[in-house]
């Protein structure tokens, strides 16, 4: 499989009466030559280093070495198990996960870049919180994480994945619909409505910059990976709720694509514009590199 | 030709590849160069490094290279405290250096039988790195094979010696070049090979007359 369209995807699996997660294990084994049994092996030991990392950031006292994130996923913790949230605890998690792993790897921690180090939070989050609610074993998310990672490569091949290239639409955006994907299918939706899920999480985060401040990957990027696992529940609640996404999944891809090559420099990871570009921002940069 | 692993992985040390991964790389190459345990560190960082590098963490990565840790290991944000326990001493400065990539590092590090090595590398993006120079003369490894560097006099006939020792044992060589600050003076061999090399031929080469040191380094 080439791995150039989402809805191609979707149609073969449609067509073969396959989840989308068999039908990219399948290929991915003839390709790297190995046993699937082997391929999987290697996606549980990136299943286990994720589940960690969602953990190891929920610390009190936790400070990244600029002394700019730190902490926040010990408060929404405490939110979630005092009943203090809005939305509930499912979405409370997902935020207290994502949070934590972004806030490991600020802190120089272990994670997973999923697709990189700066939205290593989204796929883990959404992924271990409905573990945890719907009682999955880890050999149904060790699926669920190849039907990501055929929506990201799809990304990755006809747009980009990186900041610096596509803005944070391509970082954080491509993790939360690779993330909206593993949603529906682990939820027992068709593949057309995980092509629906992609598409509808793209959609809204569509023009997104990446102005991290001071370069460092922390202010906006921790608390956008949790946006960015909210974004994806929610893509894939409408998506299961049988809502199609007017435009095609792999036209709106074309139309990130479109959007990153708009984007000035200044916005594309330099630290140069947006919100790295802020008054805030300019006195931050001072304090931590003088 | 992408693959499920290059979206989903690989496992690394937050915050970033080229100022955690790559500035451990550099720093590990470093310390196989010396082939020895570290005492002493000097610690040069030249350009956006030299700017950023408190705030990425890169001096923390750079010592646990030097300390022989991998980029994945899970003791970098606390190097700086393994080197104190460890009788590791340091120091970080930010130095000028004209024409290098905006991620560069020079280090000198100093063995406890007062051997000393000056590397000088750059971290590329994505983890990838770049020896640029060894003990003032100019080399390129990219660190993607396995290579063999080999400090030796300046004299007639030691490239023939050293291939003789590769070729004998079935290595094949895909990269060579020589380098010497002054004629007859020290020379560095730099040798990148297909595939692995046994220990044992680092000891065989290291026993060639005029040869001062042969180290393997592994592909990062
Ligand atoms: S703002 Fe830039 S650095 Fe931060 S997560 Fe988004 S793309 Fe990555």
């Amino acid at each position: 499989m080439k791995y150039d369209s989402v809805s191609e995807l979707c149609r073969i699996a449609e067509e073969e009466k396959v989840r989308i997660s068999e039908l990219v294990l399948k290929d991915q084994a003839v390709q790297m030559e190995k046993s699937e049994e082997e391929i999987k092996g290697t996606m549980r030991t990136m299943l286990k280093a994720m589940r960690a990392s969602t953990k190891e950031g929920i610390e009190p006292g936790k400070r990244s070495s600029s002394g700019l994130s730190g902490g926040d996923a010990y408060k929404m913790q405490q939110a979630v198990e005092e009943g203090r949230t809005i939305c509930g605890p499912v979405l409370g998690k997902a935020l207290t996960k994502a949070l934590s792993a972004s806030e490991t790897n600020a802190c120089m921690g272990r994670v997973v870049a999923a697709p990189t180090a700066g939205s290593c939070g989204i796929l883990p989050a959404v992924l271990m919180t409905v573990g945890e609610e719907w009682e999955l074993d880890d050999e149904q998310l060790v699926m669920a994480l190849f039907t990501a990672s055929a929506v990201g490569m799809v990304i990755a091949n006809k747009a980009s994945i990186s900041g610096a290239e596509g803005g944070c639409q391509a970082e954080c955006g491509s993790a939360s619909a690779m993330a909206a994907a593993a949603l529906v299918e682990l939820n027992g939706g068709t593949p057309a409505m995980v092509g629906h899920a992609c598409a509808i999480s793209l959609k809204s985060v569509l023009g997104l910059v990446c102005d991290p401040v001071a370069g460092l990957v922390e202010v906006p990027c921790i608390k956008r990976n949790a946006m960015g696992a909210a974004n994806a529940f929610v893509a894939a609640e409408l998506a299961l709720a049988g809502i199609e996404s007017r435009i095609p999944v792999d036209e709106v891809i074309h139309a990130m694509k479109t959007i990153g090559d708009c984007m000035l420099p200044a916005l594309k990871e330099t630290a140069e514009g947006g919100l790295a570009a802020t008054p805030t921002a300019k006195k931050y940069m001072k304090q931590i590199f003088g | 030709m992408l693959g499920v692993f290059d979206i989903i992985g690989p496992v690394m040390i937050g915050p970033s590849s080229s100022h955690t991964a790559g500035a451990v790389r550099i720093g590990k190459y470093a310390r196989s160069i010396l082939g020895e345990k570290p005492i002493r560190a000097w610690i040069g960082f030249v350009g956006s490094f030299a700017k950023t590098y408190r705030g990425h963490g890169t001096d923390k990565a750079i010592i646990a290279g030097i300390l022989g840790m991998d980029a994945d290991d899970g003791r970098i944000r606390d190097s700086l405290d393994v080197a104190a326990a460890g009788g590791l001493s340091y120091t970080f400065e930010t130095i000028e250096m004209e024409g290098m990539h905006p991620n560069t590092v020079s280090l000198e590090l100093e063995g406890g039988s007062g051997r000393t090595v000056n590397v000088i590398g750059s971290s590329v993006g994505g983890g990838n790195i770049l020896i640029n120079r060894i003990n003032g003369a100019e080399v390129l490894i990219s660190g993607k094979s396995t290579a063999l560097i080999i400090i030796h006099l300046d004299i007639p006939g030691m490239i023939g010696k050293v291939s003789n020792v590769l070729g004998d044992n079935g290595i094949n060589i895909n990269k060579i070049s020589l380098n010497r600050e002054e004629k007859g003076g020290i020379a560095i061999m730099t040798i990148e090979i297909d595939g692995d090399i046994e220990p044992a031929i680092q000891q065989i080469i290291q026993s060639i007359p005029n040869v001062l040191s042969a180290s393997i380094l592994n592909a990062v």
